[in-house]
């Protein structure tokens, strides 16, 4: 097995170093495998069955599956494309992650290092919570109370500064893809806030101990120890936040009014994402339109995979992510 | 060789010779329990204080309440008063910030910043307070130099400090509280994670030290109490007790000729 060395070795041979498990390990490691495989075989299967249900649809739109925007499946002449789908979902993503990034960020370094002792506790049961909370909850309050709150002042940055930017410009307002990713970014905070928290609470302490002593306020200590160590627990949560605000499929549903196109005015009613495209279209859809559906499931299968690949790199190579200690 | 290099250094309070630190009737809690009890010690400057005692005597935390970093244990509590040069660090007109400053501290497990370069490390005090330093790389030297750490790093000041050794870590730890220009060094156990070897060079950078700054050291090695302190102040809790200093004076005469048998029966490893 190993590579034949030109000179020979003095001393004894190399032994084969064997370990004999026990039962009770082997069962053990036996079941943990059979696990990680039907989870791993999952993944696949899913990949598998979009590719093989899309087939149809691919080959009957081509490379125009990914340039156009109109969704007609089920006609004579079917014409469609995820262009506008995955737009919107690009626009609802990042407007959501923009809100999430900072707002987690600031909430987890508030729980940890400056809330009083005795509402830590509660505040971080409450996050954890939050992210349990059916995203149905949030969009419903999100259509009902949060976005006519928004309306006036959305209004008043149309009016105000429509002129000068063509993309705040907006015929009618109100189910924006803009309005769809904030409330998106109401189911992504709680769960992006609490795996960030958890990773800052894990800093070591003698190193935040060698900041303060050093003469630093709990700011200084918070910029120099805390979040360079989190670096890698921040992106792993916001990217985690960022796989639910990519899936999202209520919130988009009930707020957007669905029009395929690509809207850059942000502000303007109307877009579609892929996963609320996925949820209306569906009970109507004929063979090529469900054959398209799946295609559209795949784009975005993909999507979220890519980047989460990435996600996976950037946390791999950070301290809390690769668990290094000093 | 540790002579201070004529750097010319700004706004950085000027070397001093190093602070007095007077403990006044110091009690210290942590939640209920009471750890100290009215500890009266005086620290003076141009002298080595070594804290001697064993385990769960007080020590430590005594050494904590030096500089205001017993507070930061949550539900930590204090009486008493400590001054530095004449003023309670725990009144009104001096800033935790500004005592922590003045009073520096290494702790016995060596801490620098793991993902920041040497340099880095050493200057890190002054991007903390927010002090100006017109000649960074002459006081990154200067503070390398004073902790006799200088000639293995001057060709890798650019390099991770993660990758030093543990003694080299705990001497850049040391050359990181210089930079601030501290008027008191507080050690806890400085050298208990070191080898030998490391622990001597500690102990010489920290004779070299004496002159600039007042250092105070806890220490559970009697040799090296013995070495390098000139007063010694002897810590013991009795069971379910709060720490007390049981002894304080000239560390030769602690040694040599205790006045308490306690005292006496630590020193000479009876107990302990």
């Amino acid at each position: 097995m190993a590579p034949s060395t030109a000179v020979p070795e003095a001393g004894p041979e190399r032994r084969k170093i064997e370990t004999r498990l026990t039962r009770g390990d082997r069962l053990y490691r036996s079941l943990a495998t059979a696990a990680a495989a039907v989870t791993l075989a999952l993944i696949v299967l899913i990949g598998v069955f979009l590719l093989i249900r899309a087939m149809p649809a691919l080959r009957e739109a081509g490379w125009s599956f990914i340039t156009v925007k109109e969704w007609r499946p089920d006609g004579q002449q079917p014409r469609f494309g995820v262009s506008a789908m995955l737009f919107g979902t690009f626009v609802t993503a990042l407007v959501a992650m923009a809100v999430t990034f900072p707002v987690s960020v600031a909430t987890a370094i508030f729980i940890n290092e400056y809330a009083p002792r005795r509402i830590k506790q509660t505040l971080t049961s409450l996050i954890d919570l939050m992210a349990a909370i059916p995203s149905l909850i949030f969009a419903i309050w999100g259509l009902f109370f949060l976005i006519p709150l928004l309306l006036p002042i959305e209004q008043w940055a149309v009016d105000e500064l429509g002129g000068s930017l063509p993309f705040m410009r907006a015929a009618a307002i109100g189910a924006s893809l803009f309005n769809a990713g904030l409330v998106i970014s109401l189911m992504t905070i709680p769960i992006a806030t609490s795996i960030i928290r958890e990773v800052l609470s894990q800093t070591p302490r003698h190193e935040c101990e060698g900041a303060l002593a050093l003469g630093a306020t709990r700011w200084g200590m918070i910029r120099t120890v805390v979040l360079p160590f989190g670096r890698g627990g921040i992106v792993g949560g916001s990217m985690l936040g960022l796989g639910r605000a990519l899936g999202e499929t209520l919130a988009a549903t009930l707020i957007l009014s669905v029009t395929f196109e690509i809207k850059p005015r942000v502000l303007e009613n109307g877009g579609i994402t892929v996963a609320s495209a996925i949820a209306v279209q569906f009970k109507d859809a004929q063979t090529m339109g469900l054959s398209a559906l799946m295609a559209a499931g795949l784009a975005l299968f993909a999507v979220t995979f890519v980047i989460n690949m990435l996600a996976a790199l950037v946390v791999s190579r950070s301290r809390s992510g690769a668990g290094v200690e000093a | 060789m540790t002579t201070e290099a004529s750097t010319p250094t700004t706004p950085a309070p000027a070397a001093a010779e190093g602070g007095t630190l007077r403990a006044e009737r110091v009690s210290a809690w942590f939640g209920t329990r009471k750890v100290l009890e009215d500890v009266n010690l005086e620290m003076g400057a141009g002298a080595v204080t070594a804290l001697i005692g064993p385990s769960g005597c007080g020590k430590s935390t005594f050494l904590r309440t030096l500089n205001r970093m017993h507070e930061i244990i949550p539900g930590a509590s204090l009486a008493g008063s400590v001054l530095l040069d004449g003023d309670d660090i725990y009144g009104g007109t001096l800033r935790v910030t500004q005592v922590r400053r003045r009073v520096g501290m290494v702790f016995q497990k060596p801490n620098p910043f793991p993902a920041m370069s040497i340099a880095d490390n050493v200057a890190a005090g002054l991007r903390l307070t927010g002090t100006r330093a017109t000649d960074r790389d002459g006081l990154i030297e200067d503070s390398l130099r004073r902790a006799g750490l200088w000639n293995e790093v001057r060709n890798r000041l650019r390099a991770p400090a993660g990758g030093l050794s543990g003694g080299q870590q705990q001497r850049l730890c040391i050359a990181r509280s210089l930079t601030v220009r501290p008027e008191v060094l507080l050690m806890d156990e400085p050298c208990s994670a070191l080898d030998p070897t490391s622990t001597r060079r500690i102990e010489e950078t920290i004779g070299e030290l004496r002159s600039q700054v007042t250092i105070i050291i806890v220490t559970h090695n009697m040799q090296q109490a013995q070495r390098v302190s000139q007063r010694c102040a002897f810590f013991l809790a009795a069971e379910d007790q709060p720490g007390r200093v049981v002894e304080s004076g000239p560390t030769e005469r602690l040694f040599g000729d205790p006045e308490d048998p306690r005292t006496a029966d630590y020193v000479h490893g009876r107990f302990g």
